[in-house]
């Protein structure tokens, strides 16, 4: 039998957070989902500049549903954190009631969306600015539905008891994604909502 | 008790005689028959599929290539329509562009990595399996359109606004953007994998100015993969909008048909250097192996890989000279075209300085490796030439551009390719191929190669266009496309001995052992081909020659190759940290699955319904997808009191 010798320290086995392999791996989807987006945002604004403010139903979009559901969204980072604080520490109860907020107020946002979408007056197939409108903003909706499926089963796996402060990948994957989720459409409500504002003012 | 097992300090045992191996081996064995095969998770085996699919597309793409120079071997010829020439042409450029060129690079890449990294498999080897799946379905999804004669017919860049459903009214183009969105998964997932193994699961010690270049190589065209694959996959599905659900991104009317070609190109010049990056990189790690000397300037050709990258993303407007764009923006491509060829150089003098001070031994790989420069510095030299806009504006749509695209792909592609099969083939099989046939082998592809594509640079300047299916006599270009034609069927005769080298060898090669050419790398430190666990011990790195250590003696230390971490509790290997891996954290690797077929399954049936609009099968197979990932990621209950048992019923 060989001898055995011994590492100076003990290494963890399945890591945390940045130790994750899987947290790695969710910031790859992230660099690619946010290119997509990027790729998104680079259409609308060639768009934009080549037929200038004309090409815009509204010179300023109404934020009257979208300002607050703005602010839904973002607050529910906030809470999925908390969650995650929950989690980290072994309380689970912080960490189910933590992801059940926040999937209630992903769900909240989806239905003002949905309000949103019925009070335009154009259509995905009456101009270019119409397509890109829905297609923009239905593609980042269809990330929140994504992101509501992996809370959903992070939530059932938490229940379960899967989770122990020192092993709970899956719950900073889907916090992680939650928050770019919400930076997405930080970015997307500003080039939208916002920047028409200050380009197509005069 | 239900704890789980949160840290440990693993042993570190010496290798004696069949101690750890045994027992690694019952841990890491797939299983028996079909079912073994579908859930394999092996980085090995599947990464052997990759290469063995990849290389019948190779062939595929090579007999519809044969067809066409048939089809213009002389003037007025009418063995294809016109429409079936379109189709061929542009099957032709996706094959080889998309279903062979990339996912062979992956297959090296995947059956490598590990091997070169001293670790036991990819940091996600379920994700592996997904990615040579997916990469499957979509292939065998466009070649199903092409074979039921509703193949893409566009081109393989699919300009709008031909391929606008006014122009092109049949399912082809939908197939192509479909089957395109398909395999860009298959290629993101791949890359996000290549990127986490590299920064994560090297051997302690191999920091990152110790690793091969091969892994520079795939690491920048891995990268460049995440960011620039969603353009494609973003074009494509708008186009399919466009198609199916008459929305307005690149009609005529109210869209911005331009658009498609930068969102295509923005993809498509990355994807370019994503397509011979690993390929380079392989030249700078096989050929001083046959130069018996360390490359030349490793920190040099690493940097100008990652530079070529990342320029490599700021030109694609030189595939746009032609466009009426400002004169500014084709000033600052142009000038961005040109600034590649120092990155690119580096790479060519490096080699070329590697054979000139080293002692060359001349073995079919060899000659693959080193002609490979040679056609590198033909088809750099023609880009260079394109990338000068009055120029292009003179060579667009030329036979030109042809030339230049094949002495880029075959060159820095194929040949490099080849001489991998020559060089890798041992460690793959545990048998050598035929030095003898190699030598046929390698100079009938060369001679055919150069007689094949040179002269199309000729035809090119005589005004022959690209993409036409035939041409009148009176132009006077039948005796130079004879000429081709007769050269690309020396060049196919070539390719085929290759297979035929490969069909003796796996019976009859001689037997390779562990390390035929006595090569520096990790690889060759193991059994040829490698057991189910890649390394019995997780090895210590002191250089980035492991192996020639002795004799080179550039240094006191020396890496351990036989001594180190033993990681037997069920699938295990080591993590370390990304720049100077040093070990921190015991990875569990994840027992074989069908959780990644199934849900290929699942989306390509999704992929196909939404072909049809059948939308309900769309939803099932979007459930499928689901439940699959949600098995995939099902949390382990490992038990501390049961591998510490099983460790002591090991150890006794």
């Amino acid at each position: 039998m060989a001898e055995a010798v011994y590492l100076d320290q003990d290494l963890p086995v399945a890591g945390l957070k940045r130790n994750s392999v899987g947290w790695w791996g969710i910031l790859c989807l992230i660099a690619t989902e946010a290119s997509l987006f990027a790729y998104l945002l680079f259409s609308y604004a060639y768009f934009a500049v080549r037929f200038g403010p004309r090409w815009l139903p509204q010179a300023h979009p109404a934020l009257k549903l979208a300002l607050p559901d703005t602010i839904i969204l973002l607050a529910s980072s906030g809470v999925i954190w908390w969650a995650e604080q929950g989690a980290k520490t072994g309380r689970r109860r912080q960490h189910l009631i933590g992801v059940a907020v926040t999937m209630a107020m992903g769900v909240v946002f989806l239905i003002v969306q949905a309000f949103e979408w019925s009070g335009k007056t154009f259509t995905i197939t009456s101009g270019s600015y119409g397509s890109l409108y829905f297609i923009i903003t239905g593609l980042h909706m269809a990330h929140v539905v994504v992101g509501l499926i992996i809370l959903g089963v992070v939530f059932a796996w938490s229940a379960a008891g899967d989770f122990t402060p020192r092993r709970h990948t899956p719950v900073l994957i889907s916090s992680t994604y939650w928050h770019f989720v919400d930076v997405v459409w930080l970015v997307v409500f500003t080039t939208i909502y916002l920047a028409p504002y200050v380009w197509a003012s005069s | 008790m239900t704890a789980w097992e949160d840290s440990r300090r693993p042993r570190i045992v010496k290798v004696d005689g069949d101690f750890p191996a045994e027992r690694l081996r019952k841990i890491w064995e797939g299983g028996p028959g079909l079912a073994g095969w579908i859930s394999s998770v092996d980085h090995k085996e599947i990464g052997k599929r990759y290469i063995v699919t990849a290389f019948v597309f190779l062939i595929l793409g090579g007999v519809e290539a044969m067809v066409m120079r048939w089809q213009l071997g002389g003037p007025d010829q009418r063995l294809l329509s016109p429409e079936q020439y379109d189709q061929l042409f542009t099957i032709h450029g996706v094959t080889m562009i998309f279903l062979y060129s990339s996912p062979i690079l992956t297959g090296f890449s995947n059956f490598l990595w590990p091997l070169l990294f001293g670790s036991r498999d990819m940091a996600f080897p379920r994700l592996n399996a997904l990615s040579y799946w997916i990469y499957l379905a979509s292939g065998l999804f466009i070649y199903a359109g092409f074979v039921t004669g509703n193949g893409a017919n566009d081109g393989w860049f699919n300009y709008v606004p031909y391929a606008s459903k006014a122009y092109d009214p049949g399912i082809n183009i939908d197939v192509y953007a479909l089957g395109l969105i398909l395999l860009g998964i298959s290629t993101t997932v791949g890359s996000a994998n290549f990127v986490v193994t590299f920064l994560r699961t090297r051997a302690p010690g191999m920091s990152i100015n110790r690793v091969p270049i091969l892994t520079w190589g795939t690491l920048s065209a891995s990268v460049s993969n995440l960011l620039a694959v969603p353009s494609v996959s973003l074009a494509f599905f708008l186009l399919w909008l466009d198609r199916q659900f008459g929305t307005q991104f690149f009609t005529a009317s109210q869209g911005q048909p331009l658009v498609w070609q930068h969102l295509f190109w923005m993809f498509g010049h990355p994807w370019v250097y994503a397509i011979v990056l690993p390929a380079m990189g392989m030249v700078s790690d096989a050929l001083p192996t046959f130069c018996r000397r360390p490359l030349v300037g490793y920190t040099p050709v690493a940097l100008a890989t990652v530079a070529t990258m990342a320029l490599g993303m700021g030109v694609w407007v030189h595939h746009m000279f032609a466009t009426g764009l400002p004169s500014l923006a084709l000033s600052f491509f142009a000038g961005a075209s040109l600034i590649i060829t120092i990155p690119s150089a580096v790479a060519v003098f490096a080699w070329t300085a590697t054979i000139w001070t080293g002692r060359p031994v001349i073995r079919t790989a060899f000659l693959f490796f080193a002609s490979m420069i040679v056609l590198f510095v033909i088809g750099g030299v023609s880009g260079v030439m394109t990338a000068s806009t009055p120029v292009d504006w003179q060579l667009t749509q030329t036979y030109f551009l042809v030339a230049h695209i094949h002495y880029v792909l075959i060159g820095i592609n194929v040949f490099p390719v080849v001489g991998a099969i020559y060089y890798w083939f041992p460690k793959m099989t545990g048998r050598l191929l035929n030095e003898p046939l190699g030598y046929w082998n390698f100079w009938t592809m060369f001679i055919g190669f150069n007689l094949g594509f040179f002269p199309m640079h000729i035809v090119g300047m005589m005004g022959m266009p690209r993409r036409i299916y035939t041409y009148g006599a009176q132009m006077g270009w039948g005796p130079m496309n004879l000429v081709i034609s007769l050269g690309a069927l020396l060049f196919a005769i070539g390719v085929m001995l290759l297979v035929i080298n490969i069909a003796i060898s796996l019976k009859r090669g001689a037997i390779a052992g562990p390390n035929p050419w006595s090569a520096p790398t990790l690889e060759w430190s193991i059994p040829s081909p490698p057991p189910p666990y890649n390394f019995a011990v997780i090895p210590t790195i002191e250089s980035r020659h492991p192996l020639w250590e002795d004799w080179l003696n550039e240094s006191p230390a020396r890496s351990r190759l036989t001594e180190g971490l033993l990681l037997d509790r069920g699938r295990e290997t080591l993590a370390t940290s990304p720049l100077d891996a040093e070990p921190n954290l015991v990875l569990e690797m994840p027992a074989d699955s069908f959780a990644p077929f199934v849900l290929t399954c699942g989306l390509t049936g999704a992929f196909i319904a939404a072909l049809f609009h059948i939308w309900w099968v769309v939803g099932v197979g979007l459930l499928i997808v689901i439940a699959a990932l949600v098995d995939w990621f099902w949390p382990r209950r490992v038990h501390a009191d049961m591998t510490a048992s099983q460790q002591g019923a090991a150890d006794g």
